[in-house]
């Protein structure tokens, strides 16, 4: 476990050095916010009863800073590290690789938690959306289970990415989209049906919804367990697509 | 009498239709500097990964300090170190993170200090390893395999790319591992890199080993006839001898009797680079075609 903590302070160490990495992963939930926000403010829209546009961005871009922390740098930082022969030297060692991985994920993990709380205060002080502190531990709950559920899709990813220039279309492609579908960036009431339906084959849209349930205010509705579990199902999938498809060793120049 | 650091039988490996390794048999003693010598392609970065544990046999028998790689436990990985062929660094570490993040992963490490100076990168044990020159590079790669204090290292093609000033820092840090005791096993596609660093070296060609022994003794070069060339009045002539003090002497004393001169007189030893081109291109592919052949193989 301490050989964990080891692995962790060192990923930490190299992340915030990056600026790559700590642009797309705190910077860009940050500015989307202030955009979102401000363009919009004043709105109400129909969820729960009608609520503050802002009440709604902030749990989204929150939803959207977990995913990013999680699945998007998971899956670029590994693919990254996989070609430099990174993972291969890590694995000539006699470091057990399920503590290279935990450190990563941990690494995310924490990434995510601090990303709930600054967009939490930001929406607190600039848009006066109230912290749910009562919803606390549900908030928790469904943070850390999509945080280890994006977490195996992102590892599961690597294996779908050839080189380290394919990484960011890649991921970007897949979620770009999919955040617009499943109401981070439009809300809910003014898409169709018809894209709701679709992209609620997608994991994105359930943790979204699960957080929303924990976060809006007047919902009083607590644990969504149901989305929880379809999330919980997708992680597993792509744990288990993880370690059958994860390789260690570069796939090509 | 020393244990056998590395033993191996009639190892072979294929890929697909594609023999790489065609039984071989090596033993490299504890202590020993080996280079496994041969072009690109020839089946030494096959070889040396199925040594560290990478890549599964086709067949034959291996043992590495004692134990078979392909069922390494943890203890056995703490006892070798490796040295990739191509192996980037994490840019946004330092020289001396680097080698503490590695040294976290061994029970015994060396210190990384006393690692930072043997590999000579004293002065910049602080800088982020994205500013290194290839060779400060590489030669934090040996410090990393070398923080563990393991008693075996391989390097796979250590110096290829470098310039003639990086081969030559590279060199001396691997040179300085001997003086440590350590056994080193090392593959390479430059003569001059295996007659600098090893006691022993193997050739290998086309999956096989075409010649083996101390770098001098290599291909049998002591009793390689010389050759002896040289202008004469009937135009360029190559004698081929064993015994060139009286050829020499013979052709000297006949050019003096009949006034003719040696023009471009040249008296040649096959040097060991002439036995190595010699040995491998023995059934060897075609150049241009052998690097990306060694490229897929090493995926």
């Amino acid at each position: 476990m301490s050989l964990v903590f080891h692995q962790f302070r060192y990923d930490q160490k190299a992340f915030w050095r990056n600026p790559a990495a700590v642009f797309f992963t705190i910077l860009f939930p940050v500015v989307l916010l202030l955009i979102f926000a401000t363009v919009f403010n004043g709105q109400t829209i129909d969820v729960n009863g009608g609520i503050e546009i802002t009440a709604y961005y902030v749990p989204a871009i929150i939803t959207l800073a977990v995913i990013s922390a999680t699945m998007q740098s998971l899956a670029m930082s590994l693919v990254i590290a996989r070609e430099d022969g990174r993972l291969k030297r890590g694995r000539g060692t006699p470091m057990p690789a399920w503590v290279f991985i935990a450190g990563r994920v941990g690494n995310s993990v924490v990434v995510a938690l601090l990303m709930l709380t600054v967009i939490a205060v930001l929406g607190r002080v600039l848009y006066s959306v109230a912290i749910p502190w009562s919803e606390l531990p549900a908030i928790l709950i469904t943070l850390v289970i999509g945080a280890a559920a994006f977490s195996c899709l992102g590892i599961a990813l690597t294996a779908a990415i050839p080189t380290q220039d394919a990484a960011a279309p890649i991921v970007n492609a897949l979620l770009l989209p999919l955040y617009f579908l499943s109401g981070i960036f439009i809300p809910d009431d003014e898409l169709p049906n018809g894209v709701i339906n679709f992209a609620n084959h997608f994991p994105i849209r359930d943790f979204f919804q699960a957080f929303l349930s924990v976060y809006l205010p007047g919902g009083e509705s607590g644990l969504d367990w149901g989305n929880l579990a379809v999330v919980a199902i997708w992680g597993v999938g792509g744990l288990l697509l993880a370690i059958r498809f994860f390789r260690w060793t570069p796939r090509g120049g | 009498m020393p244990e056998s650091a590395i033993s191996i039988r009639g190892l072979r490996k294929s890929y697909g239709d594609n023999e790489a390794v065609r039984g071989i048999d090596l033993e490299v003693a504890a202590g020993e500097v080996f280079a496994f010598l041969g072009p690109n392609g020839a089946g030494k970065t096959t070889t040396v990964e199925i040594l560290e544990g990478y890549r599964k046999r086709g067949g034959g028998e291996v043992a590495v300090l004692g134990e078979d790689p392909e069922r390494a436990r943890r203890e056995w990985r703490e006892r070798i170190g490796i040295v990739l062929q191509s192996c980037r660094l994490d840019p946004y570490l330092t020289v001396r993170e680097s080698l503490e993040l590695y040294a976290g992963y061994y029970s015994a490490p060396r210190p990384v200090d006393e690692v930072i100076e043997l590999v000579g990168l004293d002065g910049k044990a602080s800088d982020r390893t994205g500013r290194l020159s290839g060779g400060q590079q590489r030669r934090l790669d040996v410090g990393m395999a070398l923080v563990g204090d393991p008693e075996l290292l391989f390097l796979d093609e250590p110096t290829t790319g470098f310039d003639p000033a990086a081969r030559r820092q590279a060199w001396e840090t691997i040179a300085g591992l001997r003086d440590l005791g350590k056994t080193v096993f090392l593959t390479t596609h430059y003569m001059d890199e295996a007659q600098r660093l090893a006691d022993r070296v193997a050739i290998i060609a086309n999956g096989e080993i075409v010649a083996g022994g101390a770098p001098e003794e290599l291909g049998d070069r002591g009793n390689q006839p010389t050759v002896i060339t040289y202008r004469g009045p009937d135009g360029e002539v190559s004698l081929s001898t064993t015994t060139p003090v009286e050829t020499l002497n013979e052709l000297t004393g006949k050019a003096l009797a009949q006034g003719f001169e040696l023009e471009n007189l040249e008296v040649k030893r096959p040097t060991l680079e002439d036995v190595y081109l010699e040995l491998t291109d023995q059934g060897a592919p075609p150049a241009e075609e052998t690097p990306s052949t060694e490229e897929a193989r090493s995926r």
